[in-house]
């Protein structure tokens, strides 16, 4: 296929993934604000913006973090890149642009959630409640994501979405839980206590895995059991080794189909292999800032690798 | 001011024509709601399919529908093949006019047509003098426009040789007047119109390059997602299954062009392009292009690879070469042209000039370059001052403007918000040539959707209609 097709397709996934983590990102911040709040504490929408890797284009243009700039920022506006409505209206126009890659419900569900923001966007802002909005932009990202399974032909095409998809997945898991680490929690001396649970458990609920998490682990709440679940769980459908399998699956299946293999697969099987050698343990040996940071390293650089070997059309 | 008497399609006084029997008594049976459901229905379906034209830059929503008439127009059997024939053998004749003025110049050495009109054209490739296109043939898709003015009364409006555009909406409004009212269907018996695609992709692949020794790879090129036509161009690469590429995908390496895909550089044999001569190749064109092909032509004239339409094909389709279209037919073809020419007036000759601006108010005056149904004064229509403001644009430049005489357009019934009255329309069938001259039994028929306009584009107010030809 065009490179610049399979580029197209990997970046629908991307921008839609992305706009779901926003979504997700907005949820874990309101119920933050929910929290009594205690002396010494930052403004918990300032650790958000820092979650979203924003917080300086916010900063310009809206100046002090209250949460209904935050909300604008986040979900509506266009000069912030990584916004829900920027990704959506992107999401949208790349496949626009591959029409004929996609199936007629793919593109249905892609044009619908763009009409359907349209709409959003000339509604009131006070007829608009923030579980709406988080609401809204799941449930779509799950229409395109359902639409992908069911209807498209299991080409290099549907490996090229599904490669976007993990990639940003890992990427956006990575974050949502380093930020919890570092920015979320004040001070070293909340760490095991009652509010540090306190927000493990909104970490959870913002990836829709707190009842998984009971489910696979039960008992209390504890920072490695958590690490675990989403670092090194495969059961886990955003744990970066689920994320990582899922990116080797279809990298090798590209190989096959193409008869041609390249530093991407090399790539992420080292991947695979390390995380699956890995015990919770390690990782805090390691320091799981210093874990995360190196794991997002390496992510992007696998994404490069995916680029260099099928998308940027100087493939030989 | 004199009432023009307009032919009416389906009506003759109060007879109806036997090739719009049927459609009496559908149209008399649906009532008003069920038409205004299914007319919701049909735009649903339109957006739903994407079925829009862009318009970047004007603000307001970039996807717009062409409003779409329900009402079919019907042509029968015997009306159809005498169309036929005549669209034939002037896309036959076209042809032949340009693998000439890139040869030999026969006609222009013959007298019949001035030199200065097909060499100092600006649509005249100095670069492909003395090329001849795989096959013969320098246009492949000819769209001819057509009005209706009587029973058996047609005229060329205009040709266009280069890359006419609109023919996604003769399949898709088929397949949703199909999806809509599937009875009619049943009743009548329709020629389809679905085969175009195949016939266009064999058509395209009839005329690969002389160095191509295997099936060849077609592609469509594209300028683009923000081009006004991209859903076509995307509509046609999805039904015929080839690829649609942009200037960027594409390189020209030693003596072929390939594309770049994810498995590797690809090689491609025939190009359908979308986009402007000037633009496909910066060495030879337009420097500044950014959609072009770098070396594209230098392949292209060591028959590397075919080009449709091929370039240079314009020069035979401005509206001053046009007048010498039926010359044209005479001279290669040695027949009679079947199809008439709408007297033209050219405002570069001092005597058309004047009769031109002494009698503005009867006349329609289009640029000679121009398109889209902009740039147009029609002169029954306008008011006093508008006359005079266009006087002013014709004096200043005659050489760039011709004059019709205002055609009576024939109507056909149209829905409109108070029931079904006439609205002038036009026609535009797609004749296909490559190692053969074919013509799927349809078009596209653009209807003028206000009162008394005569101005059918979709810029200017315009809507489409399903066109039908009935089987024998």
């Amino acid at each position: 296929m065009l490179s610049r097709t399979a580029d197209n397709l990997f970046w629908i996934a991307r921008y839609i993934e992305r706009a779901e983590t926003k979504a997700r990102l907005l949820e874990v911040g309101s119920r933050i604000a929910l929290l009594p709040s205690a002396a010494g504490y930052r403004n918990e929408w300032d650790s958000l913006l820092q979650a979203s890797g924003s917080a300086i284009g916010f900063g310009k243009k809206y100046g002090e973090a209250v949460q209904r700039n935050i909300e604008s920022w986040l979900f509506f506006d266009r000069d912030n890149p990584s916004s829900v409505a920027s990704c959506i209206t992107s999401a949208r126009e790349s496949g626009r642009i591959v029409r004929t890659a996609l199936t007629a419900q793919v593109w249905d569900a892609l044009n619908s959630a763009f009409q359907e923001l349209r709409q959003l966007e000339r509604t009131p802002r006070s007829e608009l409640e923030l579980s709406r909005l988080t609401e809204w932009t799941m449930r779509h990202a799950a229409l395109v994501r359902g639409t992908i399974d069911a209807t498209l032909l299991r080409n290099d095409g549907w490996d090229f979405l599904n490669l976007g998809f993990s990639l940003e997945r890992a990427d956006n898991t990575a974050r949502l839980m380093d930020v919890k680490y570092y920015v979320l929690l004040p001070r070293v001396e909340y760490v095991g206590s009652g509010l540090d649970n306190y927000q493990w458990t909104t970490l959870l609920r913002a990836m829709s895995a707190h009842r998984a998490f009971h489910w696979a682990y039960g008992g209390e709440v504890t920072a490695a059991k958590i690490a675990h679940f989403l670092i090194l769980n495969p059961q886990c459908p955003r744990s970066l080794i689920t994320c990582v399998e899922s990116m080797t699956g279809h990298l090798e299946r590209l190989a096959r189909g193409y008869h041609r293999s390249t530093e991407a697969q090399t790539k992420a099987r080292a991947l695979q292999a390390e995380l699956a050698e890995l015990r919770v343990e390690d990782i805090f040996d390691e320091g799981l800032h210093e874990f995360l940071s190196r794991f997002i390293r390496e992510v992007a650089t696998l994404g490069g690798l995916i680029r260099d070997g099928y998308l940027n059309g100087d493939v030989r | 001011m004199a009432v023009i008497k307009y032919f009416n399609e389906m009506y003759q006084g109060d007879a109806v024509r036997t090739p719009y029997a049927q459609l009496q008594d559908w149209m008399q049976s649906m009532p008003a709601e069920l038409r205004q459901m299914k007319q919701a229905e049909a735009e649903n379906l339109f957006r739903r399919i994407g079925i829009t034209f862009a318009v970047y830059g004007e603000g307001g929503d970039p996807d717009r529908l062409i409003p779409f008439d329900m009402f079919p127009r019907v042509f029968s059997a015997v009306e159809w093949a005498k169309l036929e024939r005549g669209i034939k053998q002037r896309a036959r004749a076209l042809n032949a006019f340009l693998v000439d003025v890139y040869g030999r110049g026969e006609i222009v050495r013959a007298g019949k047509i001035p030199a200065r009109l097909v060499y100092q054209n600006e649509a005249y490739e100095k670069s492909v003098a003395g090329f001849v296109p795989p096959k013969g043939v320098y246009s492949h898709i000819v769209g001819i426009d057509l009005v209706r003015t009587g029973p058996d009364e047609f005229f060329v409006l205009e040709d266009n040789c280069r890359t006419p555009s609109g023919v996604s909406y003769m399949l898709e409004n088929r397949e949703i007047m199909m999806r809509m009212f599937p009875d009619l269907f049943r009743e009548n018996r329709i020629e389809p119109v679905d085969s175009y695609p195949a016939k266009l992709r064999r058509t395209l692949a009839s005329v690969a390059p002389a160095k191509c020794d295997r099936d060849p790879t077609v592609v469509i090129l594209t300028p683009g997602h923000f081009n006004s036509a991209y859903y076509e161009h995307s509509f046609l690469a999805d039904l015929m299954g080839v690829e649609l590429v942009e200037g960027q995908d594409l390189f020209v390496e030693g003596e072929f062009v390939f594309m770049r895909t994810t498995e590797g550089p690809r090689r491609v044999d025939v190009i359908y392009r979308r986009i402007d001569d000037a633009y496909i190749d910066p060495l030879c064109f337009r420097p500044d292009s950014m959609l072009g092909i770098p070396g594209l032509m230098d392949v292209y004239r060591s028959g590397g690879v075919s080009i449709c339409s091929a370039p240079g094909a314009g020069v035979a389709d401005d509206k001053a070469v046009y007048t010498y279209v039926p010359e044209m037919i005479r001279f290669y073809l040695g027949e009679e042209p079947l199809l008439k020419n709408v007297p033209t007036w050219q405002c570069g000759k001092a005597d058309d000039l004047k009769y031109v601006l002494s009698n503005l108010k009867e006349l329609v005056v289009k640029e000679v370059h121009g398109s889209g149904g902009y740039g147009m004064l029609v002169g029954p229509k306008s008011t006093a001052e508008q006359v005079e403001a266009f006087r002013l644009q014709i004096e200043a430049d005659p050489g760039n403007y011709i004059a019709q005489p205002t055609l009576a357009l024939s109507t056909t019934p149209t829905f409109v918000a108070d029931g079904v009255a006439p609205r002038h329309v036009d026609l535009r069938p797609y004749c296909l040539v490559g190692e053969r001259i074919e013509l799927v039994p349809g078009g596209l028929t653009r209807v003028a959707l206000k009162d008394g306009s005569l101005v059918v584009n979709s810029s200017q107010g315009g809507g489409v209609k399903d066109t039908w030809v009935l089987a024998e």
